[in-house]
């Protein structure tokens, strides 16, 4: 069903029609598995990352001036690459990893490129909104730097770093949708093969929804999780 | 009694905007073993800054600290830390790890040290207690009151057993009441345990209560120390003059009767 001939109610209601999720299902299962594999690559990498350029923060444990700039200018390179261009950058690695420089995992590598350098600023902003008075009391109390990092600053900013991971998770699945172009599959190529090239919009409307309910349900867990920690913290 | 911290010609500058703003300029200080040693200034005299310095969260530009037989200026990063774990360090706004209960705040100290576990419970159990908070271990301190929250904060100080206590401002977020209570607390820990205690403050009261010697720091450095009761009774410097007449003129009536706080 087209809205060229067809009323937004009729296409409306078609797309609820069950050929249509017949069609559509397998293809939320691709969303869901580039959307889990992305981000846990993000998560690994943005924490390495988010982590390093905290100690090396001005204000941080290890300052040092000018790995701090040169890490920063890296990150600034990266994020500044639209995912697009990231993708037909990593065709060479993908193809060095898996042998093709089409498909899903391929995808999964561009868009864990695209998003790590983001979710490490989201990490660092977290980490540094630790109290001064915490890392003082820490060091008084005679930690290493490394326990510094893994046994104060994480726990205690770690509502802050759910709330920041949920962010990049729904960043990371409208990037699934745009890798759908790119042979990726999942939801965005459905939405870009049936509602576009063939004007079929109650799949598109279909593709629509799933994508709410994702990032709804996504954003719905981070929420819930960081307030139970902060409930439990006495804290709100 | 022998002197326990030394402190000689003590500097610390800050860089502010590309300005050298000094902050202690030559700072001497001697605190006997044993003792509640105060030192009182008003606020941006330094008083903080020296307390850093001590167990060098700061570094010094010039000068020479010694704690018992360390001499802290000198020591390689290990040994740093080592020290550190045996100078307890109390803070105004607590500094509590939220994300720890209050066991675990109690015990992180010993944590970190790689102390074995039941090691760990029978000590913190035992801290716990002489602070008074035995009912409270599993709380977090998001629930606890002020008072609460800096007897957790005198626990974890002390679980290491360290031989020196220093106290910036301790009770000066705390009401009244609370503050003679926290004091009482510290008094207590100096006569059982012989820790050495370094009281910062500007309050004069937690200090004429707790201490039986006091300097004075002014502008970054210490114009006057000796007897509590000799400074009261005849302060030479401006600010021990402007603290004694504030005192005199707030506390005179239960002075008279030569009541404490
Ligand atoms: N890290 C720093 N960088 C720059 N200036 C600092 C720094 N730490 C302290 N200062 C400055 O040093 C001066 C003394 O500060 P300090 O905190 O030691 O004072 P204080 O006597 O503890 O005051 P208060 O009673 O308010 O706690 C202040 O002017 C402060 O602005
Ligand atoms: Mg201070």
């Amino acid at each position: 069903m087209s809205l060229l001939n067809y009323s937004f109610w009729e296409v409306f209601l078609g797309s609820f029609s069950p050929e249509i999720w017949k069609d559509i299902f397998p293809s939320v299962a691709d969303t869901l598995y580039m959307t889990l594999l992305a981000s846990i690559i993000m998560l690994i990498g943005g924490i390495v990352l988010g982590i390093i350029l905290t100690a090396l923060n001005p204000d941080g444990l290890i300052p040092l001036k000018i790995p701090y700039t040169i890490s920063g200018w890296f990150i600034n390179v990266l994020r500044s690459l639209p995912e697009m261009i990231m993708i037909i950058l990593m065709i060479p690695v993908a193809r060095l990893i898996f042998g093709q420089s089409y498909g899903t995992n391929s995808c999964i590598i561009a868009i864990s490129a695209s998003c790590i350098p983001m979710y490490a600023r989201i990490v660092e902003s977290s980490l540094l909104e630790i109290s001064k008075g915490k890392i003082d009391a820490a060091k008084s109390i005679g930690s290493t730097n490394f326990q510094i990092i893994f046994r104060v600053i994480i726990p205690e900013t770690l509502p802050s770093l759910i709330r920041g991971f949920t962010t990049a998770v729904i960043t990371v699945i409208s990037m699934t949708a745009l890798a759908g172009n790119f042979g990726a599959g999942g939801i965005g190529d459905i939405a870009v093969r049936y509602g576009y090239q063939r004007f079929q919009h109650d799949k598109l409307f279909a593709c629509i929804y799933i994508l709410i309910v994702i990032v709804m349900t996504v954003q719905g867990v981070g929420n819930l999780i960081s307030k139970r920690l902060l409930k439990r913290r006495g804290l709100v | 009694m022998s002197n326990y911290v030394e402190i000689e010609g003590l500097h610390k500058s800050f860089k502010v905007h590309g300005a050298t703003l000094e902050v202690l300029k030559g700072v001497d200080l001697s605190i006997k073993k044993g003792e509640i040693f105060g030192v009182i200034g008003f606020s941006g005299a330094g008083k903080s800054t020296l307390a850093r310095c001590i167990n060098r969260l700061e570094t010094p530009d010039s000068g020479k600290i010694t704690v018992g037989d360390t001499d802290i200026l000198s020591l390689s990063k290990k040994g740093l830390l080592q020290a550190r774990k045996k100078i307890g360090v109390v803070f105004q706004t607590f500094n509590l790890f939220e994300a720890k209960t209050v066991y675990n705040n109690i015990a992180y100290p010993l944590k970190i040290s790689k102390v074995k576990k039941d090691e760990i419970d029978k000590r913190v159990r035992e801290t716990a207690e002489l602070v008074g908070l035995t009912d409270k271990l599993n709380s977090y301190p998001g629930g606890l009151s002020g008072g609460q929250k800096q007897r957790v904060g005198i626990a974890r100080a002390l679980i290491s057993d360290p031989d020196l206590l220093i106290s910036d401002e301790a009770t000066s977020a705390l009401d009244p009441q609370t503050t003679l209570q926290i004091l009482d607390l510290l008094k207590e820990i100096n006569r059982k345990k012989g820790i050495t205690i370094i009281m910062i403050t500007h309050e004069l009261d937690a200090i004429r209560y707790s201490c039986q010697r006091m300097a004075v720091l002014q502008d970054g450095l210490i114009i006057e120390s000796g007897e509590v009761s000799e400074i009261f009774k005849n302060p030479h410097s401006h600010t021990g003059k402007l603290f004694a007449k504030v005192f005199f003129e707030l506390q005179q009536p239960e002075l008279r009767d030569g009541g404490g706080i």
